[in-house]
């Protein structure tokens, strides 16, 4: 995946970093070794501007700091990243997360995205596509691995809401349309996504809309197959 | 047995959370108004007062609600436990139980209703109970038992409080019955409940003992049960909180040693896998290829330990989706190529998507082979009416239509074995561009298939 890193890079500067040049970004894993590497392994391609190892300390810092993205382990103590990014939330909408993990417990992944995260990856992804995955959602977009992007299929399956389920007070969030699904079954191979857009003889912008679209469902849909789908998983 | 039911109630009418006690209890404010002031209520909804409480804060809920004075209310209260022989007791602890803490949004009973050893507890103590009073009722005239009917569904609903009110409460309750737990305690003072104790023991027996040995005149047949009973509650009284000491202690030894097990268990797991996979790391540290590929085997195998629950090597190919991992351990094993997998939804195994896994296998191990890619991806999907699997690398790719006609690989492994099941297969490819296999069967058919059986 090393021709999205220059895409993004652009993008990233583009439109990203309103202060210029690399986005700013906060570090919040309760691994103190993690945030370490990931300090010095990112530190030519985004400006690392704190550490944070918990909730609290960590809505703090997030509040004065104000990054461009926050770089968020899903399982922290204390309430886990999902507390963090409903916290900040509420003072600074604006704030955009990344969420990180090692775990893939998919009820974990949608909960935290369900909060608010722009994106998801894997801590095993490798440098410059972390790098990539942060200037994108420093520009707005949303960032999915092939993980989450089959999580979000798995969790959208094609059967029809059960009766009784009260739709969303949109219908539409509750399904993915066809275009959204090809999308994302592309994502969960591997595509990247200039390859999805050649593939699907579409323009890369469209693409990204696609997947903006679908974060967008994934957040507000109260289509109760999402938690049904996150209890089955926990088994 | 009538009360069987009675843990099981509040949960039941846990969503109108007042009604049930409050109809009863609406019917004493204007009694009571004759003999207090009274404020205007305080315009809130009910709500337990835990923090001016003698047991639940009911009283004081109600006082603030009504706007009585806390005392006015328990007195009445007492009044009405004493005229509805018992029946305001039960009621009390309901109260307890529905009406949710000031500050607090779910009353107990809505904890409760997911307790499921807490109800079963209520139900053993409240019908052991009911049993118990069964049996007693013969031996007396009726006048205690009507108090204790109602004690049936008290003790249920203590049981439930006291299993899942939170630590604050639990506290008060505990301070409630600590002189009986004083009995089994040490010190001086345990040692003057001890003296009480074998005092009334003695009483007890005496009484007991004279009953039976004494036959009035007109004894009825059930008379030295009585006297039988009163013996045993000696004893009880003697002997009960020793008893009670050694159930505890027990319940504890068994709680320390299931830990204990558990530990070991997790500290043979991760010698078995993580220890000897680092020290492997070690010794091979030369090697980076090896290196990433033990890493990666190992992740894979605490990943599916810790959060699938699966032990390693226990892998019963039973779902689709257990199938396609099955494919990514052999070809990572044996390649030496990391395959990325994504699944969407599962299904139990038939003989087409044996078929499919089958075909599925040659296509990645292919990948793994010839494409000289870093990694492979594998994307498998199931969906109501079909299942496809798409496997693809970004190595040196080919021209299908130069594959040689006598190469069996794509041709009789995959291409063969979909259409011999009523699949699809295609495989698109180009010198420099990678390849991608794409395999669907579809599900109508007569072979059987359940949706949702997800992992």
């Amino acid at each position: 995946m090393s021709e999205p890193a220059a895409q993004a890079v652009t993008q990233g500067g583009e439109r990203g970093t309103a202060r210029g040049g690399r986005p700013r970004v906060v570090l919040v894993d309760d691994h103190g070794l993690f945030r370490s590497g990931v300090r010095s392994e990112l530190g030519a391609r985004v400006e690392v501007v704190g550490e944070a190892g918990d909730v609290g300390p960590a809505v703090e810092l997030i509040g004065q700091l104000l990054p461009d993205v926050v770089l968020l382990d899903v399982h922290l103590p204390g309430g886990g990243g999902q507390a963090v990014i409903t916290e900040v939330k509420k003072t600074h909408p604006e704030v955009k997360f990344l969420a990180l993990s090692a775990s893939d417990a998919p009820e974990d992944v949608i909960a935290v995205i369900r909060a608010g995260a722009r994106g998801y990856v894997t801590k095993t992804i490798s440098t410059a596509d972390l790098a990539d995955a942060i200037s994108r959602v420093a520009g707005g977009d949303a960032v999915f691995s092939h993980r989450l992007a089959g999580f979000v299929l798995d969790a959208f399956a094609a059967a029809p809401a059960p009766d009784g389920v009260k739709p969303s007070f949109d219908p539409e969030l509750d399904q993915l349309t066809t275009r959204e699904r090809e999308v994302l079954r592309l994502i969960a191979q591997g595509y990247t996504y200039k390859e999805i857009a050649r593939e699907l003889f579409i323009s890369g912008k469209t693409v990204e809309s696609h997947v903006s679209s679908v974060l967008r469902k994934l957040q507000l849909s109260s289509r109760h197959q999402l938690t049904r789908w996150a209890a089955e998983r926990r088994l | 047995m009538q009360f069987q039911d009675q843990p099981g109630e509040p949960t039941a009418t846990s969503g109108h959370r007042w009604h049930g006690t409050g109809r009863r209890r609406d019917g004493h404010p204007d009694w009571v108004a004759r003999f207090a002031q009274r404020h205007p209520g305080d315009g809130q909804p009910l709500r337990r007062h835990p923090e001016d409480r003698l047991a639940g804060g009911v009283a004081a809920g109600l006082a603030t609600w009504r706007g009585f004075s806390p005392t006015t209310v328990r007195i009445a209260l007492a009044v009405a436990a004493l005229i509805s022989t018992g029946w305001a007791v039960p009621f009390y602890v309901l109260g307890w139980l529905l009406i949710p803490a000031r500050g607090d949004s779910a009353s107990i009973a809505s904890r409760a209703r997911h307790d499921t050893r807490g109800v079963a507890l209520a139900v053993g103590l409240a019908s052991l109970l009911a049993v118990f009073l069964l049996l007693a009722a013969p031996l007396n005239g009726g006048g205690i038992e009507g108090f204790l009917w109602p004690q049936v569904i008290s003790v249920a609903g203590l049981t439930l409080i006291w299993h899942n009110a939170p630590e604050d409460e639990r506290a008060v309750m505990r301070r409630l019955v600590q002189p009986l737990e004083n009995l089994s305690g040490s010190g001086k003072a345990a040692r003057r409940a001890t003296w009480l104790r074998i005092g009334g023991a003695a009483v007890l027996l005496a009484v007991g003992l004279g009953w039976l040995l004494s036959q009035p005149v007109g004894t009825a047949l059930l008379r030295p049960l009585g006297g039988f009973l009163l013996v045993a509650a000696a004893f009880v009284l003697l002997l009960g909180p020793w008893w009670l000491r050694i159930a505890r202690d027990l319940v504890l030894e068994r709680q320390a040693r299931a830990r204990a097990e558990e530990r070991a268990d997790i500290a043979a797991r991760v010698h078995d896998s993580v220890l000897q996979t680092l020290a492997l790391i070690q010794r091979r540290a030369d090697d980076p290829q090896a290196v990433v590929q033990l890493a990666r085997a190992q992740e894979r195998e605490l990943r599916s330990w810790l959060f699938e629950g699966r032990a390693p090597g226990d892998a019963d190919a039973s779902s689709f989706a257990e199938g396609i991992r099955q494919i990514q351990r052999e070809v990572e094993a044996r390649h030496g190529v990391p395959v990325e997998v994504v699944t969407v939804g599962d299904c139990p195994l038939d003989p087409r998507l044996s078929a499919l896994l089958a075909a599925a296998r040659e296509a990645t191990v292919n990948a793994a082979k010839w494409s000289g890619a870093a990694v492979i991806s594998v994307f498998a999907e199931v969906e109501p009416d079909k299942v496809s699997v798409a496997v693809r690398d970004r190595g040196k790719g080919f021209d299908p239509g130069a594959v040689p006609a006598d190469r069996k690989g794509v041709a009789e492994s995959i291409r063969g074995r979909m259409s011999r099941h009523g699949g699809t297969a295609t495989v698109q490819s180009a010198p420099g561009e990678g390849a991608k296999v794409t395999l669907e069967m579809s599900l109508l058919g007569p072979a059987p298939f359940a949706e949702g059986k997800r992992r």
